[in-house]
């Protein structure tokens, strides 16, 4: 603390960092070595910081102490003995800069009241005395501790050293915010998440949350190591007003949105998503939720309430003669007295199921139904604005299902609210006859559709896998290719209707065959 | 299978006075004994459960006492959970540094699957300290190591931590096992797992998920009413000719095995008493076990192939050439969303999603939330956590035209001082994670020529992991960097993966041809494919390496993905 500036700058720069090394013995040479080294290390990491001479004095003090010797067990001293003028077997990586000296930055308010931060520091010094160095005493040996304990004062890197090594020790003793700082900012340069959380948590006993939140926001790492902390504890309420802190509202919408997972009953669900409404979604998740919730209630609508009863109102009478079998479906099902539920069990309830699997639900069981009514496809099609494409496959596939032919056909036809001429569909019909065929349809109305596949090779191949002769042996023909029909006669049952269309074919005259 | 099936089975414990073994879970403990032992991995929500059954205890007067073995290490959190609840002190703890598991001569697990979710998702570093002491153990067994190669943060902080651990330990002179460690972070390449598989063992893994190097059987492999479990290692002589082997060549393979097997059989024909003897007493039992074995591959081929057949996986396959190359994008996406559509598998359509996202650095703003909207239509609007979780990661984003992002990011930074200029560097960063997918594959020549006949049974390079449409990128930067002996040359690369990349020289002095030195540790942080170690061996035996790998876990698609699901509580 006497020497010179020039002598100093020797003394700190005198021997290349290198780890601590502890010797059994405690004789004056060996301490100060020892503490020469703990320093020096702190030095380098501090370096960015050295026009505060505050510091540096502060430390210094530290050396004047002797450090750490103490409770280091054989395992560490047997092996430190060798070790001492070893160069590095691999040399560090240079990074950008690290964190701590960013943090440093961000104390500069604290560092106008340093003083006051000193004192504070030497009060909790005498602390030590009392009562909170006894409680990481069961792990020292014994006899040497009682005496140590009035010399040790670990510094933050220090402690943060044991910490890493596994060891029992007391935070409580850091209770300048600076030193609480320093103590996370070495965690943080040591890339060790599990202590990093361990100085969280004792940050987060012993300062007020905003302080904390406040000091986060300049540390990303800590920050993301509390948040992960919080949640895995599942301390949502401190989560928020964190998340709120940082101004990061959409993800603290998107926590609150995500307790409706653990709500069972269908009633609080839904009511605890109407509450979610009101969260800062961005403008395209808010949208989301809001059919999330819609979603919900309608599926209560349909599977348990009476729409009578709840009050809920049809425009015409005829409509409300269709209600008494659409509503309450578990009722329905329970009563047995539908045919389409004892044809075709429900195998679940429609509760929580997303939105496509409720269109296929309603085409299933309510196709047909007026779009005045909760359970009607069309009502769930305009409410959802479900694409045409969406809106087309599911009831396909639910038609097909129940072997509904003449509502397939008409969903290519008919419908003129689709504006479709005759037989078109805004899903490529390889994929409408996919579709009918995983519904096991028939030969006869697969063909159909086979043949409207424009693609030829594509639709020789489907037409060939799915046997539909009449249209494998008229796309030969109009591509005028003599050899694979003949080939296909081999594949057709002899004497069949089919195997005599070829004969016709192959004795005509009039084609003109490309081969 | 767990790993502690592995380690040691219930009649090994049971010879260890163990009485029966439970399962952690939320509920209330049945067992009756005096002891209570728990094993668990350090998570809060386990500590959570055991103080309940402590605290129920201690609320009917009940003494016991409680032991918890935390593996591999004991966290501050969950000793403060301990102390919190009351019960610290009643209950004792220790640890159990268990870091490796062999799944076989080439594999060393650390089965920490959570290490990927915790690290990548949540950005904390706990395990990351783990995985330093893996290499440290290896290290100190094998070691020393001459060279140690890496890429990405958490290669980085590992290597910091193991060599700070190298520097304060005791190093003795031993003979070097090992040459040379390549550490390399799972976000350094997402593509290579995203990829369906078509190696046997990744297929096998894909389809019945390979445990601990075990799979279950079901009925429809085994044509019985039995499930089996089978170890899949390289004791299975079977398996270990068509682990690696593309599926189309396996049937062929098997077979070719099959007619070996019958004539084998067949000698027994016309063989004299003594002959008989030899035959029955050498050779029928490996025979046997032979039999059983093909019969399962053979039965799990069929199986797969049923499986594959049914979900068009051919179709399947070809769009995710298309996205691999950069072909026929719209397609991708009409396909994508028709698979959406139809409720065709969840999970095969958010991996489909993420390669298109990753590919093309990122979808269009119209793509991206019709995608998203029919995605959560189709399979539940709590998919919104989902999204958020992958938009995090960078697996599933919008794109940003990358001009107006670097020219805002410079205008911002001049607009404020340096505090908050860090503040808004962060809120880009996850902006700048974007994959350089189609610069890097350009760069790195991963889609090779898709006019050339690739021929499976003859691989000429990695690339025949994925049917010959795509060198898997992981791996190629572990040749290249082989290759070069380092980085140089590869700027470029290393620039558009997010830089953190090392090369350093350590004090061996082994000789630079010995069989050591051409041993190469990869370790992959975050998890690898089957296929990416299929890709490995293909290069070890190309290029005359002999490749360990280290994972942190073995992963696929679906495990990848569903660290990152959201629609659960």
């Amino acid at each position: 603390m006497m020497r010179s500036k020039a002598d100093e700058e020797e003394y700190w720069h005198s021997s290349k960092f290198k780890a601590f090394t502890f010797e059994d013995e405690d004789d004056e040479l060996s301490r100060l070595k020892e503490s020469k080294q703990a320093v020096n290390s702190i030095r380098q990491l501090v370096e960015e910081d050295d026009d505060d001479d505050d510091d540096d004095t502060e430390k210094v003090s530290w050396s004047g102490e002797p450090v750490g010797s103490i409770s280091w067990s054989i395992k560490e001293m047997a092996g430190s003995n060798q070790k001492i003028d070893r160069e590095p077997a691999f040399p560090r990586i240079p990074t950008e800069p690290s964190t701590l000296n960013k943090s440093h930055s961000g104390l500069s308010l604290s560092s106008l009241f340093r003083g006051k931060a000193k004192s504070e520091n030497f009060q909790s010094f005498s602390d030590a005395f009392s009562d909170s160095v006894r409680i990481y005493a069961p792990e020292l040996r014994k006899p040497k501790s009682e005496y140590k304990d009035y010399v040790c004062d670990w510094s933050p890197e220090e402690t943060v050293q044991r910490l890493l090594q596994g060891k029992a020790v007391s935070l409580e003793k850091f209770r300048s915010l600076q030193d609480k700082l320093l103590l996370l900012d070495f965690a943080v340069a040591a890339h060790d998440g599990n202590v990093i959380t361990a100085v969280l948590i004792y940050l987060k006993r012993s300062l007020r949350k905003e302080v904390l939140f406040r000091e986060l926001q300049s540390r990303q790492t800590a920050l993301r190591h509390f948040i992960h902390y919080l949640t895995e504890s599942r301390e949502q309420k401190l989560l928020l007003e964190l998340l709120r802190a940082l101004g990061r509202t959409e993800d603290m919408a998107l926590l609150q949105y995500k307790e409706h997972l653990s709500i069972t009953d269908e009633n609080n669900k839904r009511d605890f998503l109407k509450s979610c409404l009101s969260l800062p979604f961005s403008a395209e998740d808010s949208a989301h939720v809001q059919d999330h919730y819609t979603l919900l209630e309608r599926q209560i609508i349909v599977e348990v309430r009476n729409p009578f009863r709840s009050g809920l109102h049809w425009s015409t009478g005829c409509l409300m003669l269709r209600s008494c079998c659409q509503a309450a479906d578990r009722q329905a099902e329970r009563g047995g007295k539908v045919e389409i539920y004892q044809r075709f069990p429900r195998k679940a309830s429609i509760l929580n199921m997303p939105l496509i699997t409720t269109l296929y639900y309603c085409c299933f069981y309510h196709y047909g139904e007026p779009e005045g009514t909760f359970s009607s496809p069309l009502n769930v099609r305009r409410t959802f604005k479900i694409s045409e494409k969406q809106y087309f496959v599911t009831a396909l596939a639910a038609r097909a299902k129940l072997k509904a032919w003449s509502d397939v056909d008409a969903l290519f036809t008919g419908r003129n609210w689709l504006g479709f001429t005759r037989k078109k569909s805004p899903l490529s019909f390889h994929r409408v006859v996919d579709v009918l065929q995983r519904n096991s349809a028939p030969t006869q109305v697969l063909q159909d559709y086979v043949a409207l596949i424009d693609d030829a090779e594509l639709r020789i191949s489907l037409a060939q896998k799915l046997k539909c002769h009449d249209i494998v042996i008229s796309t030969f023909r109009d591509m005028k290719d003599r050899q694979m029909l003949v080939a296909y006669r081999g594949k057709v049952e002899p004497g069949s209707a089919p195997e005599r269309k070829i004969d016709d074919l192959l004795n005509n005259q009039q084609i003109r065959w490309k081969n | 299978m767990s790993p502690l099936d592995r380690i040691a089975n219930m009649s090994t414990l049971k010879q260890h006075d163990i009485v029966k073994l439970y399962k952690v879970e939320y509920k209330a403990t049945v067992s009756l004994s005096d002891q209570l032992c728990f094993l668990i991995r350090p998570r809060i929500q386990t500590v959570k459960w055991i103080c309940d059954v402590v605290n129920a205890d201690k609320a009917v007067g009940r003494f016991r006492r409680y032991k918890i073995i935390f593996t591999p290490q004991r966290f501050f959190a969950c000793e403060a959970v301990l102390e919190e609840e009351g019960v610290f002190g009643d209950v004792t703890t220790d640890e159990w540094a268990f870091y490796l598991l062999p799944l076989d001569d080439d594999i060393l697990s650390m089965e920490l699957p959570e290490f990927f979710h915790d690290n990548f998702l949540a950005g904390d570093q706990r395990w990351l300290r783990t995985v330093g002491g893996a290499l440290h153990l290896l290290h100190s067994v094998y070691g020393p190591f001459s060279k140690l190669y890496g890429i990405g943060s958490c290669s980085q902080m590992t290597y910091e931590w193991w060599r700070e651990q190298v520097e304060q330990g005791e190093q003795g002179a031993r003979p070097a096992e090992i040459g040379s460690v390549f550490l390399i972070d799972r976000d350094v390449d997402f593509v290579t797992p995203l990829c369906s598989q078509v190696v046997y063992e990744g297929l096998l893994d894909d389809i019945f998920r390979i445990k601990c190097g075990c799979v279950e059987f079901g009925p429809d492999v085994t044509s019985s009413d039995r499930s089996v479990k089978v170890m899949l290692n390289s004791q299975d002589k079977v398996f270990n000719e068509i682990r690696n082997e593309h599926f189309s060549n396996v049937f062929g393979f098997l077979s070719q095995k099959a007619r070996n097997l019958q004539t084998a059989y067949d000698k027994r024909q016309g063989m004299d008493i003594k002959q008989m003897k030899t035959f029955v007493s050498e050779e029928l039992k490996g025979l046997k076990q032979e039999h059983r074995l093909l019969s399962l591959h053979i039965g799990a081929s069929e199986s797969i192939m049923k499986k594959k057949t049914k979900q068009d996986f051919q179709e399947l396959l070809q769009r995710e050439h298309c996205l691999l190359e950069g072909f026929e994008i719209r397609e991708s996406i009409s396909f994508i969303e028709e698979h959406i559509n139809r409720q065709i598998s969840m999970m095969e359509s958010l991996r489909m999603l993420c390669l298109l996202s990753i590919t093309e650095n990122g979808l269009l703003p119209k793509d991206y939330r019709s995608l998203k909207t029919q995605y959560l239509q189709s399979y539940g609007f709590d998919h919104l956590l989902t999204f958020s979780n992958l938009r995090q990661l960078g697996l599933l984003v919008e794109q940003q035209g990358a001009e107006t992002l670097t020219v805002m990011e410079s205008k911002v930074g001049k607009l404020v001082n340096d505090k908050t200029a860090g503040k808004i560097t962060d809120a880009f960063s996850s902006l700048a994670r974007r994959s350089h997918f189609r610069a890097l594959s350009r760069k790195l020549n991963l889609v090779p020529k898709s006019d050339e006949e690739y021929d499976l049974r003859v691989p000429k390079d990695m690339a025949y992991i994925f049917s010959g449409a795509y060198v898997p990128l992981s791996c190629r930067l572990i040749e290249q960097v082989l290759e070069r002996d380092g980085w140089a040359g590869l700027e470029d690369v290393t620039r558009l993966l997010n830089g953190h990349e090392f090369a350093v020289t350590g004090g061996s002095r082994a000789e630079p041809n010995s069989d050591a030195q051409r041993l190469v540790l990869v370790l992959f942080l975050g998890g690898c494919t089957f296929s990416e170690i299929s890709a490995l061996r293909f290069l070890g035996r190309a290029k005359g390496y002999k490749f360990i790998v280290v994972t942190t876990a073995v992963t696929n698609s679906s495990r990848l993905l569903e660290a990152l699901l959201g629609n659960h509580a």
